[in-house]
């Protein structure tokens, strides 16, 4: 047993690594899944008085924050720690202990962050735990109207973890770049590493400013510093702008590994190399760049000029276009194949269908004019609960559905998975779904209660419901994740008959993860390794 | 589509959003409108950003159809069938393809821009009518301050507003500024929110052409109890407004009957937040008390302004709100029963 858990601890290795990611992950989700069901229950009725509001704004800002921090980033490092140099056929990743020094910063961060419950008057107060919204708004955050420690719980929680994730992506972004073996050229990378790369670039611009706003916090709260002490002259928007440099791009480091996903995902199933791969490449590198210049979008009500909403609005919509061509392209490889229904693809077409969903809803949003009703409502709430359960959460199953068998060398029930599959995506229409209709009611987020007869009553009662349901399917989730470690059935290297250099080594992979490093000659070398009559390099 | 109450109000409001009928202007007589609903506009930004509202949504309707469709029939036209295992043919891609529909939602994008840039430009208006109304609105953490600096009055939670007419029209311009944090000034009805900014001051136009109650909130997370930071507006025919402002104008009501109340009032901390004409309490903390009675709601919505509720407030304000910044004063039953039988008087 100890020298079990020894083991792991002291681990360099990039897959007990990403594993512990991964699961840390869950256990996170778990979590914030918990304080988002406490927050439905107060909200299933008006005047409901079953949490304080004290109580209720912590949680909506550790839901918030933990989903972000602790759940969505540590979830891509562990996909892109564990599979990328598999994909590339490297050894390892660049540098083995930062990498297992980034894992740990990030749970510590985690750990520090969740601390903050046992302080102050005890746990149904919520502790001492951040109340000032995952966003921070200054002033709010500054000293006069946030006493105690629960903002700097906040701050130095999500520096931490932080730390870890610039540590992991720098990793990351070196190895693809200088560790993949002979023959596979940036063309010949598959598309989860293009993205891979593209995130962990973002990932590195966009935690700069992140970390660099919270030290300014840091020195207002600490040293008397002003820069958003709106009191002394401080900037109450200043802070928005950092925060939002960072916060924008961050949703598409958090939504670029569900399209990785989905790219590997899609064309395995449907029997079809990827539709357009130099398009889907160039879609990815358009929307990291386009991501870091329509940050404002979350600030047109601050009342910036119509100049400055006119472009922010016309950067926003603009992210859509190369963000269609990837949902085309992914059509059009199931297009003409003959797509095998099993567990991954079933999460796959669910994504993308409410994907289109959610991608439309943002373009709504975009509209600076609409948004100017729409920010800060539940319709906002609606939407990126489409976005980041409707696509990446949705995505994150298919891929533990997918690459399980690799991971654990068994692959996962599928009558169970069908289970968890229609319960939880029935109890996610049901929820967020409706959750539109109280955002264009007027409903405004973050209020921990409402009174009766707004037109509200019915519809919140309608998303609270859909949580329980949610619930259930992901008891089918996790039972099934148990029962097959021991007794699913036995997988082999490739139980799905898939093209990519993971699948070429044995499930679970060696420490070294291949006997003689690869060497690819197209995009599929497993590809061309079944049909040598018929290669993919003859065409590319 | 006439709000009512209940769940069929709800289902109709639900409707009327989807169906989203044209709004019968005058249809509302002076009722209250319980829903805050977008797409009932009262007032001409909260209208042309319906109208825009009304295009985006076809447009993106038009694609989810086409996109789910193509997806419904892919899963279904393209399922493997039992026993088939030979591979599909190998399709790599089509530059024709790519670049059309590239080029297509660059288009769309281009009109949905274009209507955009219009939109934002018609309802951030730059400079105001001579003849407007100017209001002045300062928020605090968790209720509005509202100054009518050509009238001379002061309230608070309760924007009164003249109605405006085809042939009279009387066009309002706020003016949103913030004593503390970051609140966010939102009548769903009468316009798109705005917020409110400490050292920044905002505009926002409005012109309700319906009289009738109209309800709004602050919608930027603001602390403790953004929930309860409520807000009405009450729309007047225009003589109405004149003698609404007439009254708020007059000297507080000084009912001899309840000095003793009066005095309890001046001894304790209260006049160090609030303001009462005649009396010596001139705080800006809290809101005015001169004409406590005009207004419908105690501590922004929290509670209906009866008799009763002001004294449980004056009690202990955290029986309604929770982390409230007014603290309870310790009075005893007697000093508590003096006070509000004093404040029920300023009418």
């Amino acid at each position: 047993m100890w020298t079990k858990v020894h083991e792991w601890a002291v681990t360099v290795d990039h897959k007990k690594l990403g594993v512990m990611y991964i699961a840390s992950a869950l256990g996170f989700f778990l979590i914030a899944g918990l304080e988002a069901t406490l927050m439905r229950i107060q909200l299933a009725f008006p005047n409901n008085d079953f949490l304080p509001p004290t109580t209720f704004n912590r949680l909506f800002t550790m839901h918030g924050t933990t989903m972000v921090f602790l759940v969505g980033m540590p979830m891509f490092f562990g996909f892109a720690n564990y599979l990328t140099p598999l994909m590339i056929g490297a050894r390892d990743l660049a540098f083995p202990r930062l990498n297992a020094f980034g894992f740990w910063l990030f749970l510590f961060g985690g750990l520090l962050l969740y601390f903050s419950f046992l302080g102050g008057d005890g746990l149904y107060g919520a502790g001492t735990a951040p109340d000032v919204g995952w966003f921070a708004y200054s002033p709010l955050t500054g000293r006069a109207f946030s006493r105690g420690n629960s903002t700097d719980y906040w701050t130095l929680g999500i520096l931490v973890s932080g730390l870890g994730s610039t540590a992991t992506a720098l990793n990351l972004a070196t190895t693809i770049i200088t560790m993949r073996c002979p023959g596979m050229t940036y063309g010949k990378m598959p598309l989860f590493v293009w993205l891979m790369l593209v995130n962990c670039i973002l990932s590195l611009v966009i935690l700069t400013p992140l970390t660099a706003a919270q030290v300014m916090l840091l020195f207002d709260r600490f040293l008397g510093a002003h820069f958003f002490d709106t009191q002394a002259g401080g900037s109450a928007v200043l802070w928005q702008h950092f925060f939002w440099f960072f916060g924008h791009p961050e949703v598409y480091v958090l939504i670029l590994p569900a399209f990785a996903i989905a790219s590997e995902v899609v064309p395995v199933f449907s029997r079809k190399p990827l539709f357009g791969y130099p398009f889907m490449v160039g879609a990815t590198v358009m929307i990291g760049f386009i991501s870091m210049s329509v940050w404002a979008h979350h600030m047109f009500v601050v009342g910036l000029s119509p100049a400055a909403n006119t472009f922010f609005a016309a950067s926003t919509m603009a992210i859509a276009v190369p963000t269609g061509i990837k949902i085309f392209n992914w059509l059009g490889t199931m297009w003409g194949g003959k797509i095998r229904f099993r567990m991954p693809m079933m999460w796959c077409t669910a994504f993308i269908f409410s994907f289109v969903i959610a991608g439309l809803t943002g373009v709504m949003l975009a509209i600076a004019a609409w948004d100017f009703q729409l920010s800060d409502s539940y319709f906002v709430v609606a939407h990126f609960h489409f976005v980041l359960i409707g696509g990446l959460l949705f995505n994150i199953f298919a891929a533990i559905y997918y690459w399980y068998p690799k991971v654990t060398g068994r692959m996962l029930d599928e009558k169970l998975g069908r289970l968890h599959f229609w319960i939880f995506v029935t109890g996610f229409y049901i929820t967020f779904f409706t959750m539109h209709f109280p955002g264009l009611l007027g409903m405004p987020r973050r209020i921990y209660t409402y009174d009766a007869g707004r037109g509200w009553d019915t519809l919140n009662l309608i998303c609270s419901l859909g949580v329980a349901v949610q619930a259930v399917g992901l008891l089918f989730f996790v039972w099934n994740l148990i029962r097959s470690y021991r007794k699913g059935e036995v997988a082999g290297d490739d139980p799905w008959d898939a093209w990519t250099l993971e699948w070429s080594t044995t499930s679970p992979p060696p420490e070294y993860n291949f006997e003689r490093i690869p060497v690819v000659h197209s995009r599929r070398p497993l590809w061309d390794l079944k049909h040598p009559q018929d290669p993919d390099w003859k065409y590319e | 589509m006439r709000p009512g109450s209940g769940n069929r109000a709800q289902c109709f409001a639900v409707l009327a959003m989807l169906a989203a009928p044209a709004l019968a202007l005058g249809a509302y007589g002076d009722a209250v409108h319980p829903i805050p609903n977008m797409f009932a506009p009262v007032s001409p930004p909260a209208e042309a950003i319906r109208q825009l509202s009304f295009l985006v949504s076809a447009i993106a309707a038009g694609i989810f159809l086409t996109v789910s469709g193509i997806l419904f029939w892919c899963v279904w036209r393209y399922r493997a069938r039992p026993g088939d295992d030979r591979e599909p043919p190998q399709v790599y891609g089509s530059n024709p393809i790519e670049w059309s529909w590239t080029i297509v939602p660059v288009l769309i994008v281009l009109v949905l821009f274009l209507a955009t840039w219009r939109t934002i430009d018609e309802i951030q208006a730059s400079e105001p009518p001579p003849d407007s109304l100017h209001v002045t609105i300062i928020g605090h953490q968790w209720w509005w301050e509202i100054h009518y600096p050509d009238l001379g009055v002061v309230t608070a939670n309760e924007l009164h507003l003249p109605v405006s007419t085809a042939d009279a029209r009387r066009p309002t311009y706020l003016t949103l500024e913030s004593a503390d944090v970051i609140h966010s000034f939102w009548v769903p009805q009468l316009a798109g929110k705005m917020d409110v900014v400490p050292n920044r001051t905002n505009r926002l136009w409005v012109e309700p052409q319906v009289t009738g109650t109209f309800l709004g909130q602050c919608a930027e997370y603001c602390g403790t109890q953004h929930a309860r930071m409520l807000l009405r507006v009450i729309v007047h025919e225009p003589d109405d407004f004149e003698r609404w402002a007439a009254a708020q104008r007059a000297p507080a009501a000084s009912d001899p009957s309840v000095a003793e109340g009066r005095a309890i009032f001046q001894r304790t901390a209260c006049v160090n937040c609030h303001s009462l004409d005649g009396t010596i309490a001139d705080g800006r903390f809290g809101p005015d008390l001169t004409h406590l009675m005009s207004r419908t709601t105690i501590g922004a919505g929290a509670a209906l302004n009866t008799p009763e509720n002001l004294r449980a407030w004056i009690e202990d304000p955290n029986t309604f709100k929770p982390g409230v910044l007014m603290p309870a004063m310790k009075l005893d039953d007697e000093q508590i029963d003096k006070l509000t039988a004093f404040l029920v008087t300023l009418k």
